[in-house]
């Protein structure tokens, strides 16, 4: 008998190309997704070396976060985003890359494209020069950020220089409560480990909760990886899993397929396999949470109340709240629900799918955006777009007054011009609330779709059981 | 890559926890094309007031530390995106190491790929440094990286952690890219292998 592995190990050991004392392993890398911010300087790297990419037909591209979401049919206004849009777009024709560009109906928030095209597939390793690659992990996939030189070793080599993460088993039991969505799931472990909390590991989500959810919302797990610190995170691939892939544009077909999902199911890990480190949480405790500050694992339930500094003991941390309140101009001790709110976004690589769109139109179905808030909505890909139209979902979200817009990153990181002014408050369903984050100045609530609609009709922060 | 044997400077404080690269560089920035001209850009947002003026309170900004290799962080350096347009900044603006409790993994992989080095040092020290900074802001450390040592104001001496692949590469100046290439024959080998299913993006 070979010892247990857990799924995280068995997708390390099937990926080691080589091992020299005193280096890191050399890792292969199936998938390597591609957008403009982080790759003119690898690509202008591979030049300067005379360096091809190595398989083009691993990588994939897609323009996103310099991407504007005003209807495709105006120019880029920015010179500066148009210019690194077109280079993406040559630097791929020069390499040879298949891309979905601007104007592909296609186009999307790459970690949105990959799973809906089945590129993402179980037991691969997926990077991306963008730290939510982690979002590639709900289908039992090792996925996770890189930096520009990685980028490029990626393409010249199709392999990187790793060290094996420590094994974090993340477990949640029981079910969650009506309102309570997968997004609350993942900031309440954030608020419970702080966004330092796995650092060095990778995070394997498993549990009664986690098998319940739906691959879109195992996707929004996954994705805030990273605020907990963690390198990736990742869920064993199930039924649902394949359901999904099945027919995607990008997944094996025929006895591939059949061979390929043969394959998968040897990946979940075994029983008796132990993590490095190991946290519980109860699902049927868990409420809708909220972030009050300015990371994200200062967050709480959306009934909780804005915590004191004066009641932290380490001086560092007392001071790094106070300064959080501060900038967010909130005091301790009062609820954040009643809060007024500036704009509402929904999107982001976290919550930007069917799914979520369609949460958010229950809420607003009927119902009217409060005149004080500016909400916006946008859409993860083309493709979602589309569809959200084809169900009416538009409508709902116009009605009620809210802006539709195309797909992009838009308002999560706001490079696109469409971002917070100083001093706003918004509700967000991204997953950073840094400061200026959403715009200099711009003061974010993280929350789910659902309390980010609640918020939007009220006008301030609401829980939307209560509304 | 630069190379990285010892380095003496002052410390210039920045007592926060959680430094992420959105204060690092803001995303805004992050739509040029080349590596050049970011330092303009290092903790802009903290650094300049509406109108673009530089903010005399903020420490970059004080003509006595200009000029200071070594940035004192608070917890966990560097959460956030994987830009690594903030090892950029830093190393641009003239930082060689930086001196925290914690780093975040991804922030930590691209400053050791652009010779900017992060020195993890125990709480006691840190908060002790810290202290010293306050005491004496022309206290030197010197950090001597063959010996993994950070010589603190005083002459006393802590080692700090570095894997010894990036402190060969670091000492030697030795560039990742190239080690990586040396190895083409087992990348190949390893594609060619039975058990391995390569992955190849054909639509249906
Ligand atoms: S939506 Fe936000 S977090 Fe996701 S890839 Fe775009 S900028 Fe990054």
């Amino acid at each position: 008998m070979s010892t247990p592995r857990t799924i995280i190990e068995k997708l390390w050991d099937s990926h080691v190309v080589a091992e020299r004392p005193g280096a890191p392993s050399l890792i292969y890398i199936d998938l390597h997704l591609v957008h403009e911010v982080t790759s003119p300087q690898a690509f202008a790297g591979l030049r300067a070396r005379g360096l091809k990419v190595r398989r083009p037909q691993n990588t994939f591209a897609t323009t996103d976060h310099s991407t504007p979401t005003t209807p495709r049919s105006l120019p880029i206004v920015d010179p500066i985003a148009k210019a690194q849009v077109e280079r993406l777009e040559s630097n791929c024709e020069e390499f040879g890359i298949p891309y979905f560009g601007f104007q592909s109906p296609h186009q999307g928030i790459v970690h949105v494209i990959g799973p809906e095209n089945g590129l993402t597939q179980p037991g691969m390793t997926v990077v991306c020069g963008d730290s939510h690659t982690a979002t590639h992990g709900a289908f039992g996939a090792l996925a996770f950020g890189i930096g520009t030189s990685e980028v490029e070793m990626v393409l010249a080599t199709q392999c990187l220089l790793q060290r094996k993460s420590k094994t974090y088993e993340v477990r949640v039991d029981g079910a969650l409560k009506p309102g309570v969505t997968a997004k609350d799931i993942i900031l309440a472990l954030i608020a419970r480990i702080g966004v330092g909390g796995g650092t060095g590991c990778v995070f394997e989500y498993r549990g009664q909760a986690i098998s319940a959810l739906s691959m879109e919302e195992r996707m929004t797990v996954c994705n805030m990886s990273i605020e907990g610190g963690a390198r990736a995170g990742l869920i064993a691939p199930d039924d649902k899993t394949y359901q999904f892939l099945a027919g995607k544009p990008f997944a094996p077909k025929g006895a591939e397929w059949d061979a390929a999902v043969e394959r998968w199911k040897r990946l979940p890990t075994d029983a008796g396999a132990t993590y490095d480190h190991t946290i519980t949480m109860d699902a049927n405790t868990l409420e809708p949470m909220i972030t009050f500050g300015t990371n994200p694992g200062m967050g709480m339930p959306v009934s909780g109340v804005v915590p004191d500094p004066a009641s932290l003991s380490d001086p560092l941390e007392r001071d790094s709240l106070a300064k959080a309140l501060r900038y967010m101009d909130l005091t301790p001790g009062k609820p954040l629900a009643g809060q007024p709110v500036n704009v509402v976004f929904v999107g982001s690589c976290t919550n930007s799918r069917m799914s979520d769109l369609r949460a958010a139109a229950g809420v607003l179905k009927g119902r009217k955006v409060s005149p004080k808030v500016r909400m916006m909505v946008v859409p993860g890909s083309m493709e979602i777009k589309r569809q959200a139209e084809a169900e009416g979902l538009d409508k709902v979200f116009r009605e009620a007054g809210a802006d539709w817009r195309e797909a992009g990153c838009s308002m999560c990181i706001a490079m696109n011009g469409d971002q917070l002014q100083p001093g706003e408050y918004s509700v967000s369903t991204s997953n950073r609330n840094f400061e200026g984050r959403q715009g200099k100045g711009g003061r974010t609530f993280l929350a789910s779709p659902l309390t980010a609609a609640a918020s939007a009709i009220a006008g301030v922060v609401t829980d939307a059981r209560k509304l | 890559m630069a190379k990285f044997t010892t380095l003496t400077s002052r410390m210039m404080p920045m007592p926060v926890d959680n430094i992420d690269t959105d204060q690092i560089i803001p995303a805004r920035f992050l739509k040029t094309i080349s590596k050049e001209g970011l330092d303009k850009q290092l903790f802009n947002d903290w650094r300049y007031d509406a109108s673009g003026a530089p903010k005399p309170d903020f420490i970059l900004n004080a003509p006595e530390w200009q000029g200071v290799q070594i940035l004192l962080a608070g917890d966990n350096f560097g959460c956030g995106s994987s830009r690594e347009h903030a090892p950029w900044a830093l190393t641009q603006w003239g930082f060689r190491a930086i001196v925290s409790t914690s780093f975040a993994d991804i922030f930590k992989s691209n400053a050791l790929k652009n010779g900017l080095v992060p020195v993890v040092v125990p709480r006691d020290v840190h908060a002790k440094l810290f202290e010293m900074v306050a005491a004496d802001p022309h206290a030197t450390a010197t950090i001597g990286l063959a010996s993994q040592t950070l010589t603190l104001p005083g002459g006393a001496v802590v080692e700090f952690p570095v894997d010894a692949f990036s402190k060969h590469c670091l000492l030697e100046g030795v560039d990742e890219l190239g080690y990586i290439l040396q190895q083409m024959p087992a990348i190949e080998a390893y594609e060619a292998r039975k058990d391995v299913h390569l992955n190849t993006l054909n639509p249906s």
